[in-house]
């Protein structure tokens, strides 16, 4: 009963959403503030009825409705509670259904937060984000309806994938969606300025902290299923150039350049074509991943069952929204162009050469990771493209981009002599350089060129990014930095301890595998390992076996540390359970591989320095990106209109950012 | 045309690939071996270590080499096929891909065997000559050994008739 | 009922990347190189998987093979057209380059020259337009 409420919920939630879709922006083109009116209640409504249809899913599972052929699917009755909510988004109907209520959610607090708009604009937003949203509830309700019956009702359910049964991947799916979907709200801000014909440096402070904050969730979300491949799939890898990893990837890197051409709107009021096509591409790309992920077009660990009827509807989606926008950009955007100019050694030059970068950085991926469909459709046969492509194409525009993010950082905006540029950073980067040569010598005790230009380039960005921090805090008496300008300087940071983790960890890691007995001891990466013992635990709906080992540095114990196979009762196939010492500047990894037999194992050790920079790194990118998002002159609900060129001392806005 | 028209462009010959992608199968790997000789191979008989089984043995006749294993049980709903094709007189012989000579023996007794001669290909590397990477494989080898199809999953009467007769019936007239 | 079995079927094909036993080499510069080579050659019947992280049969065997040829003296291209003559370019994760692939390969050249293009043309009209006074 309940279940076939939630269906219906969902029916009625279309229904609002093209109310949503319709009125608003029928009454912006006609001047109808009735119609416009409705947008928010409409918006409300909407999610209150995509979260009932939710709210009865999850209440399906928790309650193992196995009537439920999506229930039946993906859960068990000894799954552990925790993981009955997640596996609400474990296959494709239920993600989808998250997707819709993240939309929703995304959309009602955009119109909650719009207050401070003119309503002509809002309305237009809320009316481009319900567009997406029937899309989007209509592709769920016709081909991927969670609430089927399965008649007679399972006995029991086949159980969640066990992969999928951890708390790293609990977390990952929401997060990534948040990020994915809000990446719908600069879309539709972009769609309505081309829609009003207008696009000023409200408009970017607007769309600024929407944005920074879909991508924070976004890089939170990737880093996510970047640190839980690691630790999870047992052979420490943390990056595969998967079509889905990808499909993740490059929206993020649009979603960055978006972030820092805002930033130029914002300031001068220029590059306006650029952020409307950057906001139209990043989403195009979300709904592209979308595609990508369920339609059974590329191969992938992550795709869900495939199905051509399913990914011709959102070929459909794709086609109409993105191509929508951009041919509404194909005929407006010439109108947005504005004067303001700026010299060659300028901020906006560095964020020009960035956006271009990052456009070029993500086009590769794009043509990497589509190669494979090109080439067959051409008739020319399978073709595989991995990481020797990816690895080797993307450093090409990412390390002179780290390069200028470095020197950007502290350009002013419009002109800068370049000497006192050089003079600022020439220690910084004199220092980069001489540390990248002499810490692998002496860490590693060996060296290559592409080490010494990663770890380079990753000391440079941080060393950057500090300097200014840094020196206001020993100086009192300077000017206090505002949240905006912490989170640029955090952020970029980020960025530098990441790029020096994966510089680090790629060249110098360690993968050893070993045919061992109880007893055994071994040498790797100057630790020592003795294999204990072995042992059978039961888990709630598992059993395992649990490896023993003795973790030693110097003849001193480091860690303990039990690795384990696990048997899944229902699914029974064996699991990898990883387990590692973690330090600030190494990893030590061991997990079990295959029972030799005659009670000998084969054992992976593996030694991973500076892995948890990258973590590290993402972290303190994220904060970063939710200090700038939370900057007071996002917050300020008074309305003005400033036109680009016209005198700006309103604001008490210093200096760089 | 203005350069703002780029990105829609862009974004529509992306979409015509999409479309034609969604006609493919992206897991259906055509084998690089169609059109060239077979690889060279000799091994022991199944049945009997002492005899030996070669590529010579193919010469001069349309054949089947089937691969097959006990522990593939796709390989069992193909086997029905399998014997009637060989009834009707087509030749069949079979790679027994990584299996153990006792199981494969019964395996044959209990169900019948299709195969002219099985040759048993333990260690795989025959297997590897011949790019297969998961049973049951069939491949089709013309009189003059050159392969002229290869079918991955179990071979049904339905891709008998439109893949493989097709193709003896050309070959035939060029005898 | 048909769908639960396809879902089981591609789950039990994504669980199987458990731990998978692979043999190296004492050297270190010969294990490096053989490390590469198996990370980068795919299982032909994983969802995107190298030999080196696949527990299936085939895989071993594949590893095997390459460390019969490495031992035999041949070098990673001349590897990598061995399992390509047989298993078809799909197998190789690095992507050959021949006409039908120029343009994968060549994109990167393409694109950062067209970038150039266009950060030049744009840079040379933003230089001659005024800035603006009061912004310091």
């Amino acid at each position: 009963m309940i279940p076939e409420l939630g269906h219906f919920a969902l029916v009625l939630a279309i229904f609002l959403a093209l109310y949503q879709a319709i009125l608003p922006l029928a009454g912006a083109a006609w001047g109808r503030n009735d119609w416009m009116i409705l947008a928010r209640p409409a918006a409300t409504a909407q999610f209150i009825f995509v979260a009932i249809a939710y709210v009865a899913l999850t209440r399906a599972f928790l309650l193992d409705d196995f009537s439920l052929l999506y229930v039946a699917q993906n859960s068990n009755s000894e799954l552990p509670v925790g993981y009955k909510f997640a596996a609400v988004w474990g296959g494709h109907e239920g993600s989808l259904l998250l997707w819709c209520l993240m939309l929703a959610t995304w959309t009602l607090a955009v119109a909650w937060g719009s207050r401070g708009q003119p309503l002509a604009f809002s309305s237009r937003v809320i009316g481009v984000l319900g567009i997406v949203s029937v899309g989007v509830l209509l592709f769920t309700l016709l081909t991927s309806n969670p609430f089927d019956r399965l008649l007679p009702a399972a006995v029991d359910g086949v159980d969640l994938n066990p992969l999928l049964q951890d708390p790293a991947m609990v977390a990952h799916p929401p997060m990534l969606y948040i990020g994915y979907v809000g990446m719908a709200v600069p879309f539709a801000f972009a769609v309505a300025a081309l829609l009003t014909g207008r696009l000023d440096r409200d408009w970017a402070r607007w769309t600024r902290p929407w944005t920074i904050g879909a991508w924070v969730f976004l890089t939170g979300g990737i880093a996510l299923g970047s640190w839980w491949a690691y630790y999870e799939l047992g052979w420490g890898g943390w990056w595969f150039w998967d079509p889905v990893e990808n499909a993740s990837f490059m929206p993020w890197l649009m979603g960055t350049a978006l972030i820092h051409s805002l930033a130029v709107t914002e300031r001068r009021g220029i590059f306006k074509s650029w952020t409307v096509l950057l906001a139209i591409a990043a989403f195009s790309l979300s709904l592209l991943g979308t595609f990508l992920v369920r339609s059974g077009v590329l191969i992938s660990v992550h795709a869900f069952a495939s199905d051509p009827t399913r990914g011709l509807f959102i070929l459909m989606l794709l086609l109409l929204i993105s191509g929508g926008a951009l041919v509404l950009y194909a005929f407006r955007a010439s109108n947005l162009e504005a004067e303001g100019g700026f010299r060659l050694v300028s901020r906006e030059t560095f964020l020009l050469a960035n956006n271009l970068l990052l456009v070029i950085a993500t086009f590769l991926i794009l043509i990497g990771t589509l190669y494979p469909l090109f080439h067959d459709a051409m008739g020319a046969g399978n073709l595989s493209v991995g990481e020797p492509f990816f690895n080797a194409v993307f450093l090409i525009p990412m390390l002179p981009l780290a390069v200028l993010l470095g020197l950007g950082m502290h350009t002013v905006w419009q002109k800068m002599e370049p000497g006192a540029l050089f003079a600022r950073l020439r220690w910084i980067g004199a220092a980069a350089l001489i540390a990248a040569i002499v810490y692998p010598l002496i860490v590693f005790g060996s060296t290559s060129v592409l080490t010494v230009i990663g770890v380079g380039a990753g000391i440079w960005v941080t060393l950057s990014s500090l300097i200014e921090p840094i020196s206001r805090w020993f100086n009192s008496r300077a000017v206090r930095l505002t949240r905006a300008q912490w989170g640029m300087f955090l952020a970029h940071l980020g960025v530098g301890l990441f790029i020096v983790g994966a510089s680090v960890t790629s060249a110098f890691n360690i993968e050893t595998d070993r045919a061992v007995r109880i007893g055994d001891r071994w040498e790797v990466a100057g630790f020592e390992i003795e294999f204990r013992g072995m042992r059978t635990e039961e888990g709630p709906n598992y059993v395992a076996e649990v490896g023993e080992f003795d973790l030693r540095s110097n003849g001193e114990l480091v860690a303990s540390l039990r690795p384990e196979k696990r048997i899944y009762r229902v699914q029974t196939n064996p699991m990898t359970e990883a387990r590692m010492d973690i330090g600030l500047f190494r990893d030590v990894f061991i997990a079990l591989g295959e029972p030799l037999g005659d009670g000998a194992w084969s054992v992976r050790v593996q030694y991973k320095p500076m892995i948890s920079f990258l973590w590290i790194g993402c972290i303190v990118m994220a904060f970063g990106g939710l200090l700038a998002a939370t900057d007071q002159r996002y917050r300020r609900t008074v309305r003005q209109r400033v036109e680009p060129r016209t005198k700006v001392g309103v604001t008490a806005e210093q200096g760089s950012h | 045309m203005s350069r703002y028209a780029i990105p829609v462009i862009i974004l529509l010959v992306l979409g015509g690939f999409f479309l034609r992608g969604l006609g493919l199968n992206p897991t259906y790997i055509e084998s690089p071996l169609i059109g060239k000789p077979a690889p060279e191979f000799s091994l022991p008989d199944l049945i009997d270590p002492s005899a030996n089984v070669s590529t010579s043995d193919l010469v001069g006749q349309f054949t089947l080499l089937n691969v097959w294993g006990t522990w593939c049980p796709e390989c069992r709903n193909e086997h029905d096929f399998l014997l009637s094709l060989a009834r009707s007189g087509m030749p069949i012989y079979g790679l027994n891909w990584k299996d153990e000579r006792d199981k494969a023996l019964e395996w044959l007794e209990v169900l019948g065997d299709p195969y002219v001669a099985s040759a048993a290909d333990v260690i795989g590397d025959v297997a590897i000559d011949f790019g297969v990477y998961g049973a049951p494989e069939t491949f089709l080898i013309g009189p003059d050994l050159t392969v002229l199809q290869k079918h991955i999953s179990p071979l049904t009467p339905e891709v008998w008739e439109t893949r493989f007769v097709p193709l003896i019936e050309e070959h035939s007239g060029k005898r | 009922m048909y769908r639960i079995l396809l879902l089981s079927g591609l789950l039990i094909g994504i669980v199987q990347f458990a731990g998978a036993q692979i043999e190296g080499f004492d050297d270190s510069a010969v294990d490096e190189r053989y490390r590469d080579l198996i990370h980068t050659i795919r299982c032909m019947k994983c969802q995107n998987q190298s030999i080196a992280e696949s527990p299936v049969d085939q895989a071993s065997d594949l590893r095997r093979q390459v460390r019969e040829l490495m031992l035999d003296g041949r070098s990673d291209g001349e590897i990598r057209t061995y399992l390509a003559d047989r298993y078809g370019d799909f197998i190789n994760y690095r992507p050959p380059l021949k006409p039908t692939t120029w343009l994968l390969w060549g994109a990167p050249a393409l694109l950062l020259i067209g970038g150039g293009v266009v950060f030049v043309r744009i840079l040379r009209d933003r230089l001659q337009q005024p800035l603006d006074e009061d912004i310091g």
